[in-house]
């Protein structure tokens, strides 16, 4: 974990909405795993106040990529960057996924580890699906979105040589319905080692359960507003189910990954 | 070459001789480890640790935190770990940081206060403590100590007849007069006044309409509340004769000087180190480089020399 005032922006991309950065940052770079985030100041004086969280998306040559929608203050200024500029960073931040999720069970060795992304979530999801390849597991993506234009990295990770199915809710691209709904189907069609997910809220919940009545271990990348990102204001808290004991557990700092089965859907009380 | 004589940042608070003025901020400084990955905590004069309850506090659901303009508003609840696994498991680590640690007490009544301030005493490594009077009690329907001046005397005094240690009373905004709350805690005996804690504060997700902190209020921090909480401190100093601490969206050494210069004798940096963790370090360097500017050998020439004609 550092601070980099001085990340040079060295290139972007846009596909509507949704953009992708590329830092320059190699001690960052050096150090960063799959599911690990990036705290990023947007503006200099206090308008936005607070830096904004990204997951890596990817990694080559001391540079980090980012991926993002635009939403919001935040994520408008940074679109609005462009190359030759600089970006203040902190990272990398948070725990990272669980490569080898899985793969300790024999039943299931050699069957792919499934990466479900619902719209930005594919964020993180492109750089775990990228390092798993790389020591030699077996992956298959699963890219879900509203619309075709909701999945904008459908032909780069196509291109990267991996399994990849696309789903589309309203159908303009590859399976109609949820990326969930796929989900189940790809289950119950072949077999499969893991599940790692990042997307919306009930996405998350519902991918959690499909893992669950399979039998597959399941990690999931939840978001928070953050105050600061390294643990020091207690902003982001999630309930989280630890040593059988549930309590408010830091995102920033325990997560932003967490085992499906550990965390609480419905609070009690 | 040129010889640069050396500055004299140091603050005497007549209890505690800090190296410079400026102290991290409680709540937004977690326990101090988290900064070691950006800063020497030794450079800082020093810092406030994170509120201390007597056991380990639960704390709010999520969300805690809403961004409103140049603030923050946040319903933390005051989550926390409890004295004893401080005392063990985080306690030593700070002993070896060469600057003033401060610990935040917290208590539900007065009784915990005392707890809190008692425990904490049979331990060393501790410079002084910043009694949190804004949290709820339950004794008084909720209400904070810090909301009256008789209330405010009766905690403090309480402390104050127990602790080896100085104690400096953090005090809220949410008050009509400030100044006469510090002037209670005064007269129970505090070794000085830290202000302003949050604003009560409270923000609207207009989609969905509901508040954006689970809490519905939350206390707003930043530089919005900067004007006021520096109207609040020169209020104070105007009016007590022990050392007071300013703090409330300081984020750059000019925000600083205003505080010094309105009567603080030391300032604490809080929302401003959860962005740039470093600021702290930033601010002593302007403080020290407005030093140069104004040809002041010693920093603390400049505090309450506000020119009000």
């Amino acid at each position: 974990m550092r601070l980099d005032p001085t990340a040079k922006i060295t290139n972007k991309e846009r596909w509507g909405g949704y953009h992708l950065l590329i830092l320059e940052s190699p001690d960052i770079a050096r150090e960063a795993v799959p599911g690990q985030f990036l705290m990023i100041r947007v503006a200099y004086g206090s308008r936005p106040l607070l830096r904004r969280p990204f997951g890596v998306h990817s990694r080559s040559d001391g540079s980090l990529g980012i991926f993002f929608k635009i939403e919001g203050e935040g994520t408008n200024l940074l679109a609005g960057k462009n190359p030759g500029e600089t970006l203040d960073l902190i990272g990398p931040l948070g725990k990272g996924f669980n490569l080898g999720l899985g793969e300790e069970g024999e039943a299931h060795s050699g069957a792919p580890a499934l990466v479900v992304g619902g719209g930005r979530g594919i964020a993180p999801l492109a750089f775990l699906a990228a390092e798993m390849r790389k020591n030699g597991r077996t992956v298959k993506i699963l890219y879900g979105g509203r619309s075709r234009t909701d999945i904008p990295l459908k032909d780069r990770l196509k291109a990267e040589g991996g399994d990849l199915v696309c789903a589309t809710d309203d159908g303009s691209f590859g399976f109609s319905g949820l990326v969930t709904d796929l989900l189940d189907k790809e289950i119950q069609k072949s077999p499969a080692s893991a599940v790692y997910a990042c997307g919306p809220e009930p996405m998350l919940e519902t991918v959690n359960r499909i893992a669950a009545a399979a039998g597959l271990p399941c990690e999931l990348s939840l978001e928070a507003r953050m105050g600061c990102g390294f643990g020091a204001c207690w902003g982001c808290v999630r309930r989280i189910r630890k040593n059988g004991a549930e309590s408010w557990v830091k995102i920033c700092e325990d997560g932003p990954v967490f085992s499906g089965g550990d965390v609480v859907w419905t609070v009690k009380g | 070459m040129t010889v640069r004589s050396a500055v004299d940042l140091s603050v005497d608070l007549g209890f505690l001789r800090l190296k410079n003025p400026v102290l991290a901020a409680s709540g937004t400084f977690g326990y101090g480890p988290e900064f070691e990955p950006f800063l020497d905590p030794g450079r800082l004069g020093g810092f406030v640790v994170k509120g201390l309850h007597f056991d380990p506090r639960p704390g709010n659901p999520p969300p805690r935190l809403a961004e409103t303009p140049s603030g923050l508003i946040n319903a933390v609840g005051l989550q926390g770990v409890g004295v004893a696994s401080f005392c063990e498991k985080t306690l030593p680590r700070l002993r070896g940081y060469k600057t003033a640690v401060i610990v935040n007490v917290c208590g539900a009544d007065t009784e915990e206060y005392v707890r809190v301030v008692e425990y904490l005493d049979g331990h060393e490594g501790i410079a002084a403590y910043e009694l949190n009077i804004s949290c709820p009690n339950v004794k008084a329907g909720g209400a904070c100590p810090a909301q009256s001046p008789a209330a405010t005397r009766k905690v403090v005094a309480a402390v104050k007849k127990r602790s080896r240690r100085p104690v400096i009373t953090k005090l809220s905004p949410n008050v009509t007069d400030v100044a006469a709350v510090a002037a209670a805690a005064e007269e129970a005996g505090t070794d000085a006044v830290s202000l302003v804690n949050t604003f009560l504060a409270m923000a609207v997700d207009v989609e969905t309409r509901r508040p954006k902190v689970a809490n519905v209020y939350g206390g707003l921090s930043g530089p919005a509340i900067r004007p006021i909480a520096l109207r609040m401190v020169h209020q104070t100093a105007s009016r007590v004769r022990i050392p007071v601490i300013g703090l409330g969206g300081i984020a750059t050494a000019s925000d600083a000087l205003e505080f010094l210069i309105a009567g603080a004798r030391a300032v604490q940096v809080g929302t401003a180190g959860l962005v740039d963790p470093r600021a702290a370090l930033d601010i002593i360097d302007g403080l020290e480089e407005y030093c140069r500017r104004h040809s002041l050998q010693r920093l603390s020439e400049i505090c309450g020399t506000i020119d009000v004609r």
